[in-house]
Order: structure tokens, then sequence, then C-alpha cells
């Protein structure tokens, strides 16, 4: 038996989190498939064969897979799962989407958002906003997984010569779920959840005008930019920027929170980075806590300092 | 429209919970306990589709302990028709309260079930997708906006990369997020009304389903503890610290 981790991809290219979910799959078994479900996909099917330590690509290429609708992406896994102990997939809106659908359909109880492995059958996950770690075996024959994508390195995207075996595709929603359109945020920025450095914001910037002085100091440090709820609600940023419990989960190496308090679920989202750098007025605010070096101030002091000590 | 809202009864998400010191999970006793803020943007919503004449019924369902009546009476006084309560002490997983949704929703035959896309308790983000795959319904999570119109609904749903539409048949599953609405104030009226209002309670075993729990939780454990850290008085010394300390920029 293998495992098999389903590539999340926008057909063009696959997504960071894929490569951390190799991984997690490897330290289960080391004999590592991976599936692509999509359409004229095969530039992503073509890098997946070069992953490193992986043995199988199954490719899918289908008009009904451009968009991955887990209604007609869960019918597939269903039809490949019988060979595998082990599915997964990121953590990501992706994963999450999927991988319980499956799990009705095998009928298994899937295991959310692990950050760690004990055995094949045992894994760590946070709950209660990360206040608590979990510690939680499957007697499931099949394992479904959702992996989270900080808790687990990438896998080299060089050295692997997997094998490519086409699928046929299956019926699944019967355009019962059709995709209408979306609306992608546009960023030359690096991505939230990969970034070296996340700059984020929150509800002590005020308006989508300040957000800007932000930004700069952001493109200074090559830096991917997030949020709090709060900012996002009130309409600042989109709502693919916000971290925490229910936004993205990210660990960079630098995590620069401007204005924001520190409420548990923003905390949920960010309190495995390396480095955390706190600035607000407020000396009293939560954030401090988790912070290697915090700074009370007014940030619309502190922004262009900032920014001009950094052109240095 | 028919229309069935299942809620959680969770610990209040301004409760910073303590792990158990046997490990065995986490404190409860004393804590302070609400309706999982996702379900009260679950309600609200088909709250509002019956203020639009959208809908004929709106059912509230919640499973656990007898308390959640008064969880089912929040919702009812937000707006909800009637309440049911499947009572049960054990802590079921997600896949065992899609089995339970599953029973119910075959005898109410609802045209629409919205809820929360995640238990801020146990973190799943499960149960909607379980329970659509059961059904072998369409599934909308993370919902921010729902349009109905000739027997579909579109559905914007927040992803990673920013939003997406679908269209689904109904019936079908929502989960909904944060930005779909904010939830009303129950008034002191509201709230005597809802004590009216029916609400139906059912033991777990009248449905005869095997829900031996397929995952258990062998410890629960607090996370690492971050190292303290310092204050810095300026900017110069924030940059000269992450520069020669920290050696991150
Ligand atoms: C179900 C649920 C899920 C949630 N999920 C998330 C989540 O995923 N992510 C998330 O972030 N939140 C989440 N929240 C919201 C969370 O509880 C907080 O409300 C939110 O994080 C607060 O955002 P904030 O820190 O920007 O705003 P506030 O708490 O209002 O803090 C603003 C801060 O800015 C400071 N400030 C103001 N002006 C200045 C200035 N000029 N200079 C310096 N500092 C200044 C203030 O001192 C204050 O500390 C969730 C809540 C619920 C109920
Ligand atoms: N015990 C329960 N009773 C009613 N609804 C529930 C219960 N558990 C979960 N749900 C619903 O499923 C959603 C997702 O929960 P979860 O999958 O546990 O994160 C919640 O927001 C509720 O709408």
């Amino acid at each position: 038996m293998s495992v098999l981790v389903i590539a999340e991809h926008d057909n063009a290219e696959l997504k960071p989190a894929t490569l951390t979910t190799v991984t997690a799959a490897g330290e289960i078994d080391p004999s590592v498939a991976i599936l692509v479900a999509g359409f004229d996909c095969h530039a992503v099917a073509e890098s997946a064969t070069k992953i490193a330590g992986v043995a199988q690509i199954l490719v899918c290429d289908d008009a009904r897979y451009q968009h991955q609708l887990a209604e007609d992406v869960a019918a597939l896994v269903v039809a490949v799962a019988g060979e595998f102990s082990h599915i997964l997939a990121p953590a990501s809106t992706f994963g999450k989407n999927l991988i319980p659908r499956v799990g009705a359909m095998l009928d298994v109880s899937p295991i959310s958002d692990i950050v760690s492995i004990e055995s094949s059958d045992t894994f760590v996950r946070p709950v209660y906003a990360g206040n608590a770690m979990a510690t939680v075996k499957s007697s499931d024959d099949k394992k479904l997984i959702t992996a989270r994508a900080t808790a687990f390195a990438a896998a080299a995207t060089t050295g692997g010569s997997a094998s490519v075996s086409e699928l046929q595709p299956v019926d699944g929603s019967g355009g019962r779920s059709r995709f209408v359109g979306q609306e992608l945020t546009q960023s030359e920025r690096p991505e939230l959840t990969n970034a070296r450095v996340v700059v984020s914001g929150g509800r002590g910037l005020g308006s989508a005008e300040n957000f800007k002085l932000l930004e700069q100091l952001a493109d200074q440090l090559d830096a991917a930019v997030g949020a709090s709820r709060a900012a996002v609600d009130a309409g600042y940023v989109p709502n693919d920027y916000q971290v925490g419990q229910t936004g993205k989960v990210v660990a960079p190496e630098l995590y620069i929170a401007i204005g924001i308090s520190g409420a548990i679920q923003h905390l949920a989202g960010m309190k495995d980075s390396k480095v955390i750098v706190a600035i607000n007025k407020d000396e009293e605010a939560p954030i401090f806590q988790v912070a290697d070096y915090g700074l009370v101030a007014d940030l619309f002091d502190v922004l262009p300092k900032l920014s001009a000590a950094l052109e240095k | 429209m028919k229309i069935l809202v299942a809620i959680k009864r969770v610990v209040d998400y301004n409760v910073k919970v303590r792990v158990k010191k046997d490990e065995s999970g986490v404190e409860t006793a004393n804590v302070k306990m609400s309706m999982n803020p996702f379900d009260e943007i679950a309600v609200e919503e088909a709250v509002r589709l019956q203020e639009a004449g959208q809908t004929e019924e709106l059912i509230i369902v919640s499973i656990g302990v007898k308390q959640c009546q008064e969880t089912i009476r929040t919702a009812l006084a937000m707006g909800a028709d009637r309440g049911i309560l499947v009572e049960t002490e054990d802590q079921l997983e997600p896949l065992a309260i899609a089995k339970i949704l599953r029973e119910i929703i075959n005898k109410e035959s609802p045209d629409l079930v919205i809820m929360g896309k995640q238990a801020i308790d146990d973190d799943s983000n499960q149960t909607g997708q379980l329970l659509a795959g059961i059904l072998g319904w369409p599934q909308g999570t993370f919902a921010s906006k729902l349009e109905f119109s000739d027997q579909r609904v579109a559905v914007t749903r927040e992803v990673d990369g920013g939003l997406e539409t679908l269209s689904l048949a109904l019936p079908a599953v929502i989960t909904v997020d944060l930005r779909l609405n904010e939830p009303r104030y129950v008034k002191l009226p509201n709230i005597m009304k809802a004590k009216k209002k029916p609400l139906e309670t059912i033991g777990l075993g009248e449905f005869g389903l095997d829900l031996s729990p397929r995952v258990t939780t062998l410890k629960v454990a607090p996370p690492p503890e971050r190292g303290g850290g310092v204050r810095v008085e300026s900017v110069e010394e924030l940059v000269d610290k992450l520069k020669n300390e920290a050696k991150v920029i």
C-alpha cells in the first residue's frame, strides 16, 4: 500500500502546499503517489514527476476538473482510493473542501490539519484555536488527512523521476454544481502562506488608504501582506489576507504585526512564526506576549521611520 | 423553501481554554458556553431569507447535552420557527454528527441546509462537507454571499486566492464564513416569544445508528510556549536587533 497526495494547483503550477503535503506523506510511508486532477494540466503533471521521493503520478486531464469542484474531484479520488492506505491533501480551502467529502463517500472519519505524525495511525492536531494540541488515533482502515503547510518542510522540486499514468474521468456532480466565476487577488508579492517575511496590519491602520504605508514596508522586505479579521471585515484588504484560526496559518522567519491587538483567534494563525515583532500603541496589548521584539509606539510614527531605516 | 440550520454549543470564543492536568482534554467546567459563532451567522442568514419571504419554515437542530436547549432557544429568539435537540452525553466526531443530521434531513426534507464552516472547539471544518457527501448533495463551503433563483443558489466562497462563485442545484448544503452577515442581537421580547416555540427532544438511541468512534483522542497537551521577548525603545533599536541579533533582515 502507498500514500496518495492530492495535488493543489491552478492547471499551470503546483501550489507550494502540495510540496509540504508530500513531505508529510513520506513520513507515513516512503512510497508516495500524487493525483493531478485538472484541465490542460500537463505542465503540472510534468513538474510533479520531478518532486523528490514521489514514485507515481496519476493524471486526469478533463474539462470537468478545470475548477476542481469537490463533487467531481471527490468522485475521482474515491475511484482510485482502493490501493492507498492514506490519502492526504493540504489543509487549505481546497483540501478542507475536498477531503471530508471523500470521507463521506468512503465512510471514513477524516483528520484535519495535522501538524505532526506519531505513527501511521496517530497524529497531532491543534484544537481550540491552537490552545491545545490533541494526539488522535484513527481506527479506520484508510486514513484521510489534511496537513498544515507550515508544519512540514517542502519536498525538493528536483531529483524525482516518477512514472505517469492517465486516469479516465468519473461522473461527479453531473452539473448540479457548476463553476460561475472567480475574483482572485492579484499581487506581485510572495504568497502569504509561503513568504519568508509577513507584514500584517489590523484595525489600528484605520483605512484601506493607510494600509498602503504597510504595503510599502512589505515591498522593501520582499514580504507578503497579511491582516487581522477586523481589518478584513472593515474592508481595508481582501478576505484572503486574513491570518488566524479561521483564516490562513503562517509561520514565516519574520512576522511583523502592526496595529493588531493579538486576539487568540489571530495568534492561532501566526504564533509559530520564528521571530515576531509587534508594533502597538497599547502596551497592554496581548500581542506583546508572543512578540520577540515589542515596540510600544504609534504606528503612524513608526512606519515612515522604519521604511527610512531600511532604505539605508 | 424549507431551511434547516445545524448549530453547535461550544466554549465561548472569548474564553482561553486550559488543558486539564491529566491531559485528558480541556477544562470545560464553569466555562461560558455559547452558540458556535459561525452557526450564529448561519442562523442569521436563514432568518433574513425568511424575512425576505423566501422561506416557509426554518428548523434548528443541535446535537449534544441537555443544555443545548438554551442554544436552540437563542436561535428561536433570532427568528427560527422550531427546534430539534438530539440529546446525548457522548462526544461525537463530525462523521457521526453528519450521520445523525442525515436522519433528521430524511424526515424533514429541507431544500437547504446551512451550517458553520467550522466549530471553534474541535476546529475540524468537516461536518458540512461530510453531510453533503453522505446525501450526495452539492456543497457550497465558506460562503460569503448567497443568491437564490430557479431552484439554484449562487454561492460566493472565500477561498485561499480570493473569491469563487459556484451555482448549486437545490437541495444543497452551505457552510458559512465570517463575511456573510453580522448576526443580530436578540431582543428581550423575542426571547420571551421563543420560549413558546416548539422544541422537540429526541434521544440519540432512537436512531439506532452505529456511531462508535473512529478517531479517539489519546492525549490533549498544552501548545509549546514561546520564550519571553524584549521591548525595544526605538525604530533604530528594532532594526538593529532584526539585523544583528535575529538576523532576519
Ligand atoms: C469565530 C471567530 C473567528 C475569528 N477568526 C479570526 C481570524 O482568523 N483572524 C483574526 O485576526 N481574527 C479573528 N477573529 C477576530 C478576533 O477575535 C479579533 O476581533 C480580531 O483579531 C481583532 O483584530 P485587530 O487586532 O485588528 O483589532 P483590535 O482588537 O481592535 O486591535 C487594534 C489594535 O490596534 C492598536 N492601535 C490602534 N491605533 C494604533 C496606532 N495608531 N498605532 C499603533 N497601534 C494602534 C490598538 O492598540 C489595538 O491593540 C475571529 C473571531 C471570531 C468570533
Ligand atoms: N453537535 C452538533 N450539533 C449541531 N451541529 C453541529 C454539531 N457539530 C457540528 N455541527 C455543525 O457543523 C459545523 C462544522 O463543525 P466542525 O466540522 O466540527 O468544524 C458547525 O459549525 C455546525 O454548524
